[in-house]
């Protein structure tokens, strides 16, 4: 099971390379001739050293035809690699482009649900250092998987050919290389995952602490803090020591036994030599195959290890790749303009199946109304806007926008007139310009100071040192209370007729918040607005308040008349003023 | 944006004492492999006098024993190296730890200012995988870097001892050797930091989307986001193959560099041979010496591509260390009965970078065992006011004084010990309540804790919890709300007895009910302390002793709440907008 499975992310591997299915071809061929080239120069070399055998026994002009064969094969076998080198450089790195782009690509159709469950961290390394694998392990694997079973092969069938005696300790002999190190990395495996245990145990300490460091710091305990971290970092050290120490040994071992090939090759070599089989020049070649031939054993174990390494991060690409989309769009436009009417039958959604949030919700939204939500957390709300910008599907019931049916247009062309500001205030890496004309691209400065000033923001992005042309990237800190202007300003900009506020005003004191009322009153004036806020001063102005509660809504009317009705909602309002 | 002191530009020696330690390990593990490589260096040598005596008259028993002798220098290197490896695996791990520490140690002394620069993310990556790749590094040097350099010229020097003649062959071919290994890896050093940072990009962009797909999606980003990626993408693919071509030049010209030596090397032999100066034997060992420095050369130039990422890896950790804690402290104690005194004058504070001060000249005074509130709009400065009290920050003019002593000549134990900061965004650990709790006093009896809980309003929610005390938190205590999170935040700052306590927005999640009472139960403590107050909400501070008004970093009104409202416009503002309307229905 395991097998087929890892069969199939080897031939989607490889189906990325389909791109470039003839420089395969051509790196092939052209490994093959450079392979054959450096198989070539021993022999060449070999053939020399048997002209200079003793002072009269030395034939100047064929050892000059040998050596300019060597220096022939050398010069082409070196072009040859370096050609060779480009090319599975560009089917690698052109492959992990690839790959990256459809896993990018992914990310914008995946539904929100996906997204949400897992962590972006996760995503984010195995679009980033995956790939780097995968990338590390195609170039390794295939240049050096390929020349090294080439060499292999051709070395063997020349030593055989030139004495099959000499070839038979060889073939006989390295093999051990290959058992030692499959035995040592065998045993090193339980103190490699016992070095990542402790690794990643250090990386959850060092996430809390480093990454509270300020509190740390006020409370004074970083000398406490540092105690506690040396002793996880000692036992780490320990660990990482017979780790390294005991993998290390690979390396010596394997030297051994080429140390061993190299006697023996040496002693039936020379007795051979001596009783007239062959001559010195022949077992000079055979010494420096034994060298040769040891080594791409060593490289193709590595590289294996290598390739299933960059399997097994393919493999959790292509699991990204292989998450399901969103459900499929609709091709139609939501017609336009649309003055916003919104209309919820009978809709029902949950998360997890067994734990249902809303259910047989009804709400009817005229078009310009301004529709504040209140209830206490996890009641909904949030989860309302998921709906109705269709981040997430509902499990029964239509949501109707101007009487069409939602789930009959294309989501783009719905969220196309929903100017929303959520409670994460979040902003691009581009600069102040670039995120405030995100719903505008072709807004005007004008324009764009204009909003900005609206919704006082325009005086303290002048203040920062390239003004509108600040990049909110690196070392650029804005206040939470900042941002969320900028974000208010790019709806502001945009100006859709829909709008879906999050408790947009949270963290904005209410001096502030007033005045960008006044600017969002301007704004939602003939707007139809849905406002989630916890705070009940913010949307005492609302048209309707909903009052959710375990995902019904439970009242439904204006602020006076809920006061006056004496239930949740008027509980929930005196609350705050209780002295 | 910022100009900053860092002196690491370049050199990584600063990082060496860190190996003090390992002084031993790390001379001996490279001493043992050079014993290994001398051992492989007689090789020629013996296959030489092979060819030369054993197989020329035909001498069995010698050409056994000379075989055995290469078997035992086999031995013999395998018994060097693994010596070598266990030194040098155990240099390597020990520096790791040290620097590991260190770092973390000294992660505890930057300052404010310089940990929001350098970003969580960006410590990480020091803490985590910079240090992995250096001790990696650090092991192959141990390992291999003498090693090559040292067979290089000792086939060199073995090779003059065969004829000094055609060893004037070798000092070309390995000056030429050195020429392009160093040629290339410089070219190439610059160019790879270019795709590491294309590479960055990439992942910025996709860290980008995956933080803002609610934003990007509602703003039909989505095709855009994809073309720019493409793009992206296809500059870190030119970066790679550009730098993999010049980089890829590096063992073919090794190669052909050997090879040409060695076609000098037989063409010369052989006209020594001819005049009788030299073996056959002598030639070969010759040739197989040459053979030995290529295999050497592509060790090495594998072995600095690894060591180069690695001092790229040293040179950021050092550049972390190279920060110089800002803060000096002084060696005063926090006098108990006075500290609570807090007094600014002339107060002014420009963060480093920003283009106008946080704080513009504020002044005034709180007597200990008083209630200061401060209140302002968004980026007035009220966090900054309690930063400059708790010392976070120095002020760039004027004084900050505690209990009528600079700020500054307090100890930093004395300091954190008794001021008692509650941060906006509630911030808890892994590990039990209690652990959590006692962050300020290591000490605290569970009597105290209860004290402290109940104080801030938190002892009913924690005797609910199975365990009490010993409940389990998750990371940032996830398994909490937000509200229990704040008040647990407040009672880890009471359970240490602070003589100032700071809380800075602090009971935002909180229902109105519950913060009048905690501000009730906080003014009944016998403690006397000084308490801080900063909220948005006029109800919150309403009853402090003295109330601060700032307003864009000035301090636009000082007293009590009801003057304030005569006299204060922008205090007025706030509270109407909180107040008023409720008043008139």
């Amino acid at each position: 099971m395991k097998k087929t499975a890892s069969g199939g992310t080897l031939r989607r591997v490889l189906a990325l390379l389909r791109g470039s299915g003839w420089q395969l071809v051509l790196a092939l061929i052209l490994s093959a001739a450079n392979v054959a080239g450096t198989l070539y120069v021993p022999i060449a070399v070999g053939r020399a050293i048997d002209c200079v055998v003793a002072p009269g026994q030395v034939d100047l002009a064929a050892a000059a035809r040998a050596l300019s064969g060597a220096l022939i094969a050398a010069c082409g076998a070196a072009a040859l690699q370096w050609c060779i080198s480009d090319l599975f450089n560009r089917m690698a790195f052109s492959a992990v482009r690839d790959v990256r782009r459809q896993a990018f690509a992914k990310l914008q159709r995946l539904p929100l649900a996906y997204l949400d469950a897992h962590p972006s961290g996760d995503t984010l390394s195995r679009i980033i250092a995956d790939a780097d694998q995968l990338s590390d392990g195609l170039v390794l694997g295939f240049s050096q998987f390929f020349t090294g079973a080439l060499t292999i092969l051709c070395t063997l069938v020349i030593m055989l050919r030139l004495s099959w005696r000499i070839a038979l300790v060889v073939v006989l002999l390295t093999p051990l290389s290959l058992f030692a190190a499959k035995f040592i990395t065998g045993r090193t495996k339980t103190l490699f995952t016992a070095q990542s245990r402790l690794r990643g145990q250090q990386t959850a300490y060092l996430e809390e602490m480093v990454g509270e460091q300020k509190l740390v710091r006020a409370f004074g305990m970083e000398a406490r803090a540092s105690a506690r971290f040396d002793e996880e970092n000692d036992r780490l050290r320990d660990a990482s020591l017979q780790a390294t120490f005991f993998s290390s040994l690979t390396n010596p071992v394997t030297r051994f036994v080429n140390a061993m090939v190299y006697a023996g090759v040496a002693l039936v070599g020379a007795l051979s030599a001596a009783g007239g089989a062959v001559t010195v020049g022949t077992l000079t070649v055979f010494l420096s195959y034994a060298n040769q031939y040891t080594r791409p054993f060593n490289e193709i174990s590595g590289v294996i290890a290598e390739l299933q390494n960059a399997l097994a991060c393919a493999a959790r690409l292509f699991e990204l790749l292989d998450a399901p989309d969103e459900t499929p769009d609709a091709n139609a436009a939501l017609p336009t303009p649309v003055s916003g009417g919104v209309r919820l039958r009978d809709v029902s959604f949950s998360y997890v199946p067994e734990r249902p949030l809303i259910e047989h919700l009804e709400l009817d939204v005229q078009p310009g109304q301004r529709v504040a939500i209140v209830g206490p957390t996890g009641c909904g709300k949030t989860t309302l806007i998921n709906l109705l910008m269709r981040f997430y599907d509902v499990n029964g019931g239509a949501i109707y926008v101007d009487g069409t049916d939602v789930y009959s247009v294309s989501r783009k062309s719905l969220r196309a007139q929903y100017g929303m500001v959520l409670q994460e205030t979040w902003l691009s890496g581009g600069t102040v310009r670039e995120n405030l004309t995100m719903g505008a691209p072709d807004a005007t400065d004008e324009e764009l100071f204009e909003a900005a000033r609206a919704c006082y923001a325009d005086d303290f992005i002048r203040k920062l040192p390239q003004g509108y042309d600040t990049p909110l990237s690196g070392g650029m800190s804005l206040s939470q209370g900042q941002r969320q202007l900028l974000c208010i300003t790019r709806v502001m900009l945009a100006k859709p007729p829909m709008l879906i506020l999050d408790e947009a005003t949270s963290s904005i004191d209410t001096r502030t918040e007033r005045k960008v009322q006044s600017a969002f009153a301007a704004l939602m004036r003939g707007r139809t607005s849905f406002i989630v806020a916890h705070r009940l001063s913010t949307i005492r102005e609302a048209d309707v308040i909903l009052v959710m509660c375990d995902g019904h809504i439970i009242e439904q009317g204006k602020h006076e008349q809920l006061l006056e009705k004496g239930g949740f909602y008027a509980k929930l309002y005196n609350s705050q003023f209780e002295q | 944006m910022q100009i900053r002191r860092t002196k690491a530009d370049g050199s990584v020696k600063p990082l060496l004492p860190y190996l003090q330690d390992y002084k031993k390990e790390s001379i001996l593990g490279p001493a043992f492999k050079l014993l290994e490589a001398s051992f492989e260096l007689i090789v020629p040598l013996i296959v030489a006098r092979i060819t030369d005596e054993g197989i020329r008259t035909g001498d069995t028993g010698y050409i056994l024993r000379q075989c055995g002798l290469l078997l035992l220098l086999g031995l013999l290197g395998l018994a060097a190296s693994v010596t070598a490896q266990y030194f040098a695996a155990k240099a390597s791990c020990g520096f790791a730890a040290r620097l590991r520490s260190a770092l973390f140690s000294h992660i505890g002394t930057l300052s404010y200012a310089d940990l929001d620069r350098l970003g969580t993310s960006s410590l990480l990556t020091r803490m985590t995988s910079d240090m992995n790749q250096v001790q990696t590094g650090l092991n192959l040097t141990l390992r291999l870097l003498l090693r090559s350099p040292f067979v290089v010229f000792g086939a060199m020097v073995m090779a003059f001892t065969v004829d000094a003649r055609l060893a004037l062959i070798f000092v070309g071919a390995i000056a030429a050797l050195f020429a392009v290994v160093f040629g290339v890896m410089l070219t190439c050093i610059p160019l790879y930091r270019r795709v590491q940072e294309r590479l960055d990009g990439v992942t910025d962009r996709v860290r980008e989307n995956l933080a803002g797909v609610r934003v990007l999606r509602a703003f039909l980003k989505e095709d855009g986001q994809v073309a720019a990626f493409s793009g992206d993408t296809q500059r870190l693919y030119g970066a790679q193959t550009f730098v993999g071509r010049i980089s890829a030049l590096l063992n073919p010209l090794t190669y052909v560099i050997v090879n040409i030596a060695i076609v000098l090397l037989v063409r010369g032999g052989a006209l020594r041979v001819q005049s009788g100066n030299l073996t056959q034997g002598q030639l070969i060992a010759l040739y197989n010496y040459l053979s030995q420095i290529l295999i050497e050369l592509i060790k090495l130039a594998n072995l600095i591509l690894t060591i180069t990422r690695s001092l790229a890896c040293a040179r950021r950790i050092q550049s972390v260390l190279a920060i110089e804690p800002e803060m000096r402290y002084g060696s005063e104690a926090a006098d108990t009965a006075r500290f609570g005194e807090i007094e600014f004058d002339h107060v002014s504070l420009r963060y480093p970078g920003a283009a106008g001060d946080a704080l513009e000249d504020v002044s005034f005074r709180v007597e200990p065992g008083q209630t200061l509130g401060v209140i302002g709009g968004t980026g007035s400065g009220k966090t900054t006011l309690a930063n400059l009290i708790a010392r976070f920050y120095d002020p760039t003019s004027g004084k900050v004084r505690l209990g009528g002593r600079d700020a500054r000549d307090y100890a930093q134990s004395a300091l954190r010990g008794a001021i008692g900061v509650v941060p906006q965004k509630a911030a808890l650990f892994s590990g039990t309540l209690r652990d959590n709790l006692r962050w300020g006093s290591e000490s605290a009896s569970d009597e105290e804790l209860y004290a402290a809980l109940e104080t801030a309003q938190a002892l009913p929610f924690v005797q609910e919890k199975p365990g009490g005390l010993d409940f389990e938190l998750e990371q940032g205590g996830r398994n909490l709300s937000g509200g229990q999170k704040q008040r647990l935040c407040i009672a880890r700052a009471l359970a240490a007895h602070p003589r100032i306590l700071i809380l800075d927005d602090s009971a935002s999640a909180l229902d109105f009910a519950t913060d009048a009472a905690l501000r009730k139960a906080l003014r009944q403590l016998p403690d006397g302390q000084t308490t801080v107050i900063i909220s948005q909400r006029t109800a919150s501070i309403r009853h402090a002793d003295c109330i601060l008004v700032l307003d864009g970093g000035r301090l636009v009104g000082a007293g009590r709440h009801g003057a304030l409202l005569k006299t204060c416009p922008v205090y007025r503002e706030i509270h109407e907008s909180q107040f008023k309307k409720e008043a008139a229905q």
